[in-house]
């Protein structure tokens, strides 16, 4: 734990080099139904370098899941239509045939889901599924070479008695046991890439504290690119080197953890920011619900997506956010944040109409 | 329809509201359900300093309300069979082992702990889903758990449940009308024909359209069903609530828009909330007071600014230091946190003395030996802890030898009486035991 | 596992006393005297008043209790059985004489067996054998023009009551089409017959099971594989790259396979304590072509007989299914 700065900041001078690990352009996501074409993802652009954690944040039918899941290629060629590049460690995998993918997946790129007990299958020891998992990608292996695997990341991955819990079925673990072994199944070949797909939502905030350290941790000893995908602000403050705030299937706001919890310039992020209570807010901050309910993706709203909920539309002139899309733009604070915004003066709205209400006691700090 | 005089009385209060509503008292509240109520409405008009004036800070404690309800040493142990030719019960899931809290009439409490820690169980002890082991919950004169379940049912009108999944816990085969005018023909407090306008009211009430009476869950969104199962449990004018985890289901930007409501509901109808969440953050704007349970006992309870301010508790410290903090993202990276390591133990064999010494960095011999009391150190605070203290002042030798009559290390002392201090009533002494002087002291 | 599997046992013991206690009861306190069909049988139906002679010497005239303590004890130590002025020996387990044949029920039991069971292994190997590929392929198909073509004609087949299929089967393939292999159905002895007269003989037979249990075992397989291809654990092993046969075997049919399992355990129980319509429609005289003939001659032994059988096979066919399904699925204890 005490080299822990000097290998983080070791792991930055490496990939400063290489460039991202991962880089999605222009990621669109549709869906045929029968009802027409819903288009969960579009336009969505981030790159996440080795050692760093991109969070996304987003509501349920943000797009957030869909997008990791095309970078994954996980879904069905037959019922979803992918175009834009994504590029995982410069192999483009848009459209790649599905045994080059296939040695990809689970590889250089893996994949942690919310519900361990529902993502491990339940008849199979955990041992098997680990073991599994190295084997497909190992064919010269042994079965007792993989089986050793599969203990050493269970240890790994702080399983008390891997020796002996390797050959215990998943509903014999508790929820965060399992959810150790799902990320143990993750990193087993190591991958560059680690996508945690809401991770620690259905645990307890002890279990939780766990998982995330380990992550890190083992973040910092893989060196692995990670996206963490999440609705929990906090994770993302405490997890995150930068953050893609999602909407109706589209970026609203890019940027480092710090400009966008700090300094948010899109009214859909202080809507999140708003109306999430924090364990050590002020009693007098408000908590400000935002109005509605997420949209349609089959009629999305028109113009920007947000229109129908926010409450600082009547500041743009005209009719502006109703017909016309914002296009992701830079934001104040810096060239790497962007937006997604027609708002002329974001800062002075949020500096003097949101923060005091959502977080008094920071209003006098900054003053 | 009854001949009951008392349920004349207990539709009272809403046909107030209702004329309240006409006089412009209640605009208030057809305002938020416009605001954040129904989506085709949109929130056009509307601007955010008036939609920040609705959205409600912390709720406050009022300190002088009287208990409605006073839950004193309840328990709740289900029975572990085994297998074999004969089942016979070889031990119990102490589920509840023991707890006291008062909650006060039109005042909310929270329940936090992790799963398994028995705050759920006590939820469903308090609506009686379950008859408890041992103890008495004195509500309104009568005491719930003794109450058989036919002299429960005019009771159960008092204490309603909100549950926490709005999918599994509406009817999907019966209309919102069907679901929310239920209890008012399980009771027969109503003619048949004024169940439909009471009906749409509650909708009003809710924020979702009175016009949607007729429609099924399945037509509603996460958010308006849980609405829906707020609605229904309002439908008898309760006194209590008990909401289990009543938001964790829902989607973050409608969360605040239903703690809102449960706010805009206690306000106005003046109802007693028993919260359970594992939120703490939640937790923490809802209620004013706060008990925290580990293994079916309640290991600190106080009011709102002790427990998340002051915590005195190692569990308490543990589990909110745990809780990651937006405003972490300042400063980057990861705070300090203390590391709680393993899995809570099983409760069928929970740990001798204090439940929690097998994951507590303080515990010493006397932790295994003697359990410590729920002991009251403050005006409102009551912990139970050997080595009770502030975060990184937890005191060398235990607090609370003298008290029970034990040296260091929790063996008898001989001779020694132990002083019967007020260790499990329910509510609040005038007087406590001062963690420094070691003293009984008041205000 | 043990202790379960004797509770289990014990338990179907209980259930197979009280069937027979039921069945004896409906013998005393049914509409006509439990004697009658014999007398009427004995006497080429002038019984009149001979009837007293036959309830008689069959212990109808004794209490119920007395006459079923009677035929408990030659299930366990045999007896000797009076018919009018005969005296017939039965031999333990004794489960009566047949009114018609005057035979040992037991020995007729016995000789029917092999009857029905080829028929029931037979039908139900051909079923399995198609209908769970077929519907696993469907499943991985889903939604195209095969699949649906596949489940509404399989749904047409089903939809036809089971007799009429057995019947139009027989009728199409026998008689119409005169295909050789049809010609004889029945049931031969394949060590005094041949296994070719046997295979012939019963061939039909399983066709007909066949085509028909292949329908509804299609649908099974197709629901519960549908249902296990969209679990969590289906999109976990996608994404550790496996190829994509074992995520639909290993992962998804082996987690399909347990409700078929569960259905085909109960299917097969009742296949093999008698198929009515296959037996009496392809003439094999199993155990449901006799109960037929049985309850149409109000031959009771037999009756009783027969229902017993159909009790102990389901019961042990129960509890087959639910220890293949505990060790299908390791969440399931037996306990």
């Amino acid at each position: 734990m005490t080299s822990v700065p000097m290998t983080q900041s070791s792991a930055s001078e490496r990939t400063s080099s290489e460039g991202p690990f991962l880089e999605v352009e222009d990621l669109t996501v549709t869906f045929p139904t029968e009802d027409g074409p819903v288009t969960a993802v579009s336009g969505l652009t981030y790159s996440v370098e080795r050692g760093k954690t991109l969070g996304i944040v987003g509501e349920s039918g943000s797009g957030k899941s869909v997008s990791s899941m095309a970078v994954m290629g996980l879904h069905d060629a037959k019922s979803a239509k992918i175009s834009g590049s994504i590029r995982v460690g410069g192999t483009e995998v848009v459209g790649l045939g599905e045994s080059r993918m296939r040695a990809l997946r689970g590889n250089s790129m893996a994949m942690i889901f919310q519900d361990a007990l529902a993502a491990l299958h339940p008849f199979y020891k955990i041992g098997k599924q680990l073991e599994e998992a190295y084997l497909v990608h190992h064919s010269s292996a042994s079965k007792r070479d993989a089986r050793r695997k599969a203990i050493e990341m269970l240890d790994r991955v702080g399983i008390p008695q891997p020796d002996r819990r390797v050959d215990d079925y998943p509903h014999q673990f508790s929820g965060g046991m399992r959810q150790r072994a799902m990320i143990a199944m993750g990193l087993i070949n190591d991958p560059s890439l680690l996508i945690a797909d809401e991770p620690t939502t259905a645990l307890d905030v002890t279990v939780q504290a766990q998982i995330l350290d380990l992550l890190q941790d083992l973040q910092r000893e893989f060196n692995s690119a990670v996206i963490i995908i999440t609705h929990d602000l906090g994770v993302i403050a405490e997890m995150a080197d930068d953050v893609l705030v999602m909407y109706a299937g589209r970026c609203v706001e890019y940027g480092t953890a710090k400009q966008i919890l700090v300094a948010p310039e899109m009214p859909y992020t202080w809507g999140l920011l708003s109306s999430v209570p924090d364990v050590t807010a002020s009693t007098d901050a408000r908590l400000i619900p935002i109005p509605g309910n997420p949209p349609s993706l089959l009629r999305p709203p028109s113009g920007c997506s947000f229109h129908p909920r926010c409450l600082h539309s009547d500041k743009v002139r005209g009719d502006l956010c109703r017909t016309e899309l914002p296009a992701l733009l830079p934001a104040s604070t810096g060239t790497a944040h962007l937006k997604r915004c027609h708002l002329a003066d974001p800062v002075g709205v949020y500096q003097n109409e949101v923060l005091p209400e959502i977080a008094p006691d920071l209003v006098e700090e900054t003053r | 329809m009854t001949q009951d005089p008392n349920a004349e009385a207990q539709i009272e209060p809403t046909e107030v509201g209702a004329n309240a509503a006409e006089s412009g008292e209640r605009q208030l509240d057809s305002d938020v359900s416009d605001a954040y109520g129904s989506h085709e409405r949109g929130v056009d008009g509307l601007d955010f300093s008036s939609l920040a004036d609705l959205g409600h800070t912390a709720s406050e404690l009022d300190p002088d309300a009287p208990a409605v309800l006073t839950v004193d040493n309840l328990k709740m142990y289900f029975p572990v069979k085994s297998s074999g030719l004969v089942r016979r019960t070889i031990g119990h899931v102490q589920a509840v082992d023991g707890i006291s809290f008062e909650v006060p009439q039109g005042g909310s409490i929270g329940l936090v702990g992790e799963s398994g820690c028995g705050k759920s169980t006590t939820g469903r002890l308090i609506t009686r889903l379950y008859k408890p082991t041992g103890g008495s919950m004195m509500f309104e004169g009568h005491d719930l758990a003794k109450l058989s379940n036919r002299e429960m049912k005019p009771l159960r009108r008092d204490v309603q449940m909100i549950f926490q999944d709005p999918y599994t816990s509406l009817n999907p085969r019966h209309t919102v009308g069907t679901i929310v005018g239920a209890p008012l023909e399980v009771h027969n407090i109503v003619p048949k024909n004024k169940v439909l306008p009471r009906v749409q009211e509650l909708l009003e009430v809710v924020g979702l359209n009175p016009e949607h009476y007729n429609r099924y869950p399945n037509e509603f969104s996460g958010g308006q069903r849980q609405r829906i199962g707020i609605a229904r449990a309002l439908t008898l004018n309760p006194k209590m609530l008990v909401a289990d985890e009543p938001v964790s289901a829902l989607d973050v930007s409608i969360q605040a828009q239903v703690v809102n409501l449960l706010q805009d509901i206690q306000r106005e109808f003046d109802v007693a909330f028993l919260f359970i969440a594992h939120d703490l953050a939640i937790v923490r704007h809802f209620c004013p007071e706060i008990a925290v349970m580990y293994l079916g006992k309640i290991v600190e309870i106080g009011d709102r600014e002790t427990i998340y301010g002051r915590p005195h508790h190692p569990y308490t410290q543990a589990l909110l230091s745990a809780v990651p903090d937006v405003k972490q993202a300042a400063i980057g990276g990861r705070r300090e946190r203390i590391r709680l390591e393993g899995d809570v133990p099983s409760p069928i064999n929970p740990p001798s003395g204090c439940r929690f010494r097998t994951r507590c960095q303080f515990a010493q011999e006397i932790c295994a030996k003697v359990e410590p009391p729920l002991l009251q150190i403050g005006k409102r605070h009551k912990v139970a802890c050997h080595f009770a203290g502030e975060l990184g002042a937890h005191p060398a030798t235990p607090v609370t030898t003298e008290l029970l009559g034990v040296d260091d290390q929790g063996s008898t002392v001989p001779g020694a009486t132990p002083t019967n201090t007020q260790l499990t009533i329910p509510g609040y002494e005038k007087t406590w035991y001062d963690l420094g002087t070691k003293q009984t002291t008041g205000v | 596992m043990f202790a379960y599997v004797v509770k289990r046992l014990i338990s179907g013991v209980l259930v197979v006393t009280l069937v027979s206690m039921a069945i004896f009861l409906l013998f005393w306190y049914g509409p006509s005297s439990p004697a009658q069909p014999i007398c009427d049988r004995e006497t080429s139906n002038r019984c009149g008043n001979k009837i007293e002679l036959y309830e008689k010497t069959l212990g109808y005239d004794n209490p119920v209790y007395e006459e079923y303590g009677k035929y408990v004890k030659g299930v366990f130590v045999g007896r000797t059985l009076t018919i009018a002025s005969n005296d017939y020996e039965c031999s333990a387990p004794c489960l009566g004489v047949s009114y018609r044949t005057k035979q040992p029920v037991k020995e007729e039991l016995v000789k029917r067996i092999p009857a029905t069971f080829s028929v029931a292994i037979g039908g139900a190997f051909l079923y399995l054998l198609f209908g769970v590929p077929i519907g696993v392929a469907a499943a991985r198909r889903r939604g195209s023009i095969t699949d649906k073509a596949l489940v509404s004609s399989f749904l047409f087949i089903s939809s036809i009551p089971y007799y009429l299929f057995a019947l139009l089967t027989w009728l199409y393939l026998t008689i119409t089409f005169e295909i050789p292999l049809f010609s004889e159905t029945g049931y031969f002895s394949p060590i005094k017959d041949g296994p070719w007269a046997w295979f012939s003989g019963l061939f039909l037979a399983w066709v007909a099971l066949g085509i028909f249990g292949c329908t509804q075992y299609t649908r099974f397989t197709r629901g519960a594989m549908v249902e296990a291809l969209s679990e969590d654990y289906i999109r976990t092993a996608k994404s550790k790259g496996l190829p994509t046969r074992t995520i639909v075997y290993k992962h998804g049919l082996r987690a399909a396979l347990v409700p078929v399992v569960t259905i085909f355990g109960i299917d097969f129980g009742t296949l093999l304590a008698g198929t009515i319509f296959t037996e009496r429609i392809f003439e094999i005289q199993g155990i449901g072509w006799w109960s037929l003939q049985a309850v149409q001659g109000r031959d009771l032994p037999v009756v009783q007989a027969t229902a017993l059988f159909s009790a102990v096979v389901l019961i042990i066919s129960n509890l087959l299914v639910d220890i293949v399904y505990s060790v299908l699925d390791p969440r399931v204890r037996l306990s």
